[in-house]
């Protein structure tokens, strides 16, 4: 799998959609595309997110590498397809802020990854209060760009906690990556530099350890 | 010399010639305090020069600096496009809808003819109001945003890098008309009194574009647009990382880099000796949470890491002090700086290779 993992990785940089799809339709005549999507592109994946934060890769390459992912595994997993994971019920949105393609990453990387989630877009926390209610959300996934805006999660997270509602939340974006505390200022549960760490996040969620 | 106390213009000048001042230059950017000042909102604030004028004047004379920073916020220029500006009351203006919804809209660009674009004119309003005021004592810090970065504003992230990819002629239709933009923009707050530029192009550091791909755009297009702007410039990564193309962005024709709080002040400093003078690089986000004690130490072990030997200033990483930032701990900023940055540096025991 090493071998196939770095081959997908340099397709991937190199914005060769045609090779990482060749490697995929390879792979998947011997092993489940699910445990393609795990131990291949969500390494890759990951391999590349640790890469943005360590200073050797851009987030030109985060993003294309995200897109390319996400479209081929949407060609062996589409959406709904039993094979895509037992999974909490989860959302992410931009909160009160203009700036979207952090959640446009991180969004394509858990489609990548095999994941289902609802995408919410742009919401304010009164509205975005209701609708995670309404719609059962068991983890919530914040993005923002602006400081303002991740201070506005403190005012969802007391509405949450006034509610007695315990839903986890994921937060990500420039300001927390400038300040490693802010998130829990914020009244996060948990909080991701890169996008690609968010996988591993949800699954210590879902193991119970967050 | 350095008994004799300075303006802040020679000051400046000093340390841009890689020389010791009579103390470390002090740039607070600060730009939406000045509306804390007046006692305005945000957007009223920046609705008139006169306010911006006071406001400036009036934060240099609390906190020292030794810069005017005419800054409004990013987003007037895709204003000046014909874009829509987003307002708040505790921060910066956003830019709201992009004003490219197709890639072909580039062809159809307009460019914005600086004396008849109301918003541009407030700027150029101000600096001359600034420059009237403070003649030449203090360097007036004019603002642009680099052609190849204003495109995020202009259509958004993820289409603009969809554009790199897909379409690399209407990409250099962008940075052409841009690049006009730029340098009419530019040169117009230098005739109306800005002592240097500031241009704004964190496209081009190693966090948002990998190094090959910077050197046949980002790289190019500062060389081009940077030789036709008639004054001098500093170049400013708005706290994006750039150690590894630093030494190709001396060679654009700029005289300072602005330095992310992510990159060690010591290894840039080294590898800017000579070359360019080095700005930064307070953390402007975990500034909110400092104490007094905390922003000392950390004005402290900046001047340690890059004072000696001139060539740098005391700045934040950004390019502009987030208005949650309060008043004492700018206060402390800037008297650490005037304790613990007057020359020679002789607390500091390790100046080697600065
Ligand atoms: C490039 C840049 C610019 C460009 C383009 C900006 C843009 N996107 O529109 C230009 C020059 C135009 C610009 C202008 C401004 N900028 Co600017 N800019 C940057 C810079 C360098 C990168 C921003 C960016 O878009 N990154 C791309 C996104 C996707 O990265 P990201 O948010 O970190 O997301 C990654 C991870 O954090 C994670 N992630 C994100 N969300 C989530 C969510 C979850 C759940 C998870 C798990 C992970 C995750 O995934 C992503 C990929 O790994 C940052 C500083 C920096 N080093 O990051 C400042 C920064 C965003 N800018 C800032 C500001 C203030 C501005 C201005 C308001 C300045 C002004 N006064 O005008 C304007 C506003 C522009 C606008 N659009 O309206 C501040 C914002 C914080 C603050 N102080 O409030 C920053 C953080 C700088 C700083 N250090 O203070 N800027």
């Amino acid at each position: 799998m090493e071998t196939i993992v770095n081959e997908f990785m340099q397709a991937l940089l190199s914005l060769d959609r045609l090779a990482a799809k060749r490697i995929l339709e390879n792979t998947v005549k011997k092993v489940a595309p699910m445990k393609f999507v795990e131990e291949v592109v969500a390494v890759a994946l990951e391999r590349i997110g640790a890469g943005w934060q360590d200073g050797t890769l851009a987030l030109s390459q985060v993003y294309m590498a995200g897109r390319i992912c996400e479209n081929l595994v949407d060609e062996v997993l589409p959406p709904g397809d039993p094979d895509r994971k037992d999974q909490p019920k989860m959302a992410i949105c931009v909160l009160s802020d203009h700036h979207k393609l952090g959640k446009i990453i991180v969004y394509s990387v858990l489609r990548a990854g095999g994941f289902d989630l609802s995408d919410y877009g742009v919401m304010e926390v009164d509205d975005l209060f209701q609708r995670i209610q309404k719609e059962k959300i068991e983890i919530l996934l914040i993005s923002v760009l602006m400081l303002p805006s991740a201070l506005k999660i403190k005012l969802l997270k007391e509405k949450l906690t006034a509610s007695g509602i315990n839903i986890k939340l994921i937060v990500g974006g420039a300001p927390f990556r400038f300040d490693d505390r802010l998130w829990e200022a914020v009244g996060a549960d948990a909080m991701c530099k890169t996008a690609s760490d968010v996988i591993s996040v949800i699954k210590t969620i879902m193991g119970g350890k967050i | 010399m350095n008994a004799v106390q300075m303006t802040s213009m020679q000051r400046t000048l000093t340390t841009l010639g890689h020389r010791e001042p009579d103390r470390v230059p002090f740039f607070l950017l600060v730009t939406l305090h000045g509306a804390k000042e007046l006692g305005l909102s945000i957007n009223r604030y920046f609705s008139k020069p006169g306010h911006v004028v006071e406001g400036q004047l009036r934060l240099r004379a609390k906190y020292r600096s030794d810069c005017i920073y005419n800054f409004y916020y990013a987003p007037l220029e895709v204003e000046a496009w014909g874009g829509e500006v987003i307002y708040s009351d505790d921060g910066p203006p956003n830019s709201g809808e992009p004003l490219i919804k197709k890639f072909q809209d580039i062809k159809r660009l307009k460019l914005p003819d600086i004396g008849n674009t109301p918003c541009l004119e407030k700027v150029l309003a101000s600096a001359r109001m600034l420059k009237e005021k403070t003649k030449d004592e203090v360097p007036i810090i004019g603002v642009v945003m680099s052609p190849f970065s204003l495109p995020v504003m202009q259509m958004g992230f993820d289409r603009y890098f969809d554009l790199m990819v897909e379409a690399p002629d209407l990409f250099w239709d962008l940075m052409q008309i841009n690049e006009a933009f730029c340098v009419n923009w530019a040169n117009a707050q230098l005739k109306a009194g800005a002592t240097a530029i500031c241009y704004f192009d964190p496209l081009s550091s190693t966090t948002i574009t990998p190094k090959d791909l910077y050197l046949k755009t980002g790289f190019e297009i500062a060389k081009r647009t940077l030789a036709r702007i008639k004054g001098p410039t500093a170049t400013h990564m708005a706290s994006g990382r750039c150690l590894p193309v630093v030494s190709d962005i001396a060679k654009t024709g700029t005289a300072i880099i602005g330095v992310s709080s992510q990159e060690n002040i010591r290894e840039m400093k080294i590898a800017c000796k000579g070359k360019l003078t080095v700005l930064g690089n307070l953390n402007g986000i975990e500034m909110c949470r400092w104490t007094p004690a905390e922003a000392e130490a950390q004005v402290k072990h900046i001047l340690s890491g890059a004072g000696a030997g001139g060539g740098f200033i005391l700045s934040d990483n950004h390019g502009e002090i987030p208005f949650q930032v309060p008043d004492e701990v700018l206060m402390a900023l800037s008297e650490a700086v005037h304790t613990w940055g007057r020359y020679p540096l002789d607390w500091v025991t390790d100046e080697r290779g600065i």
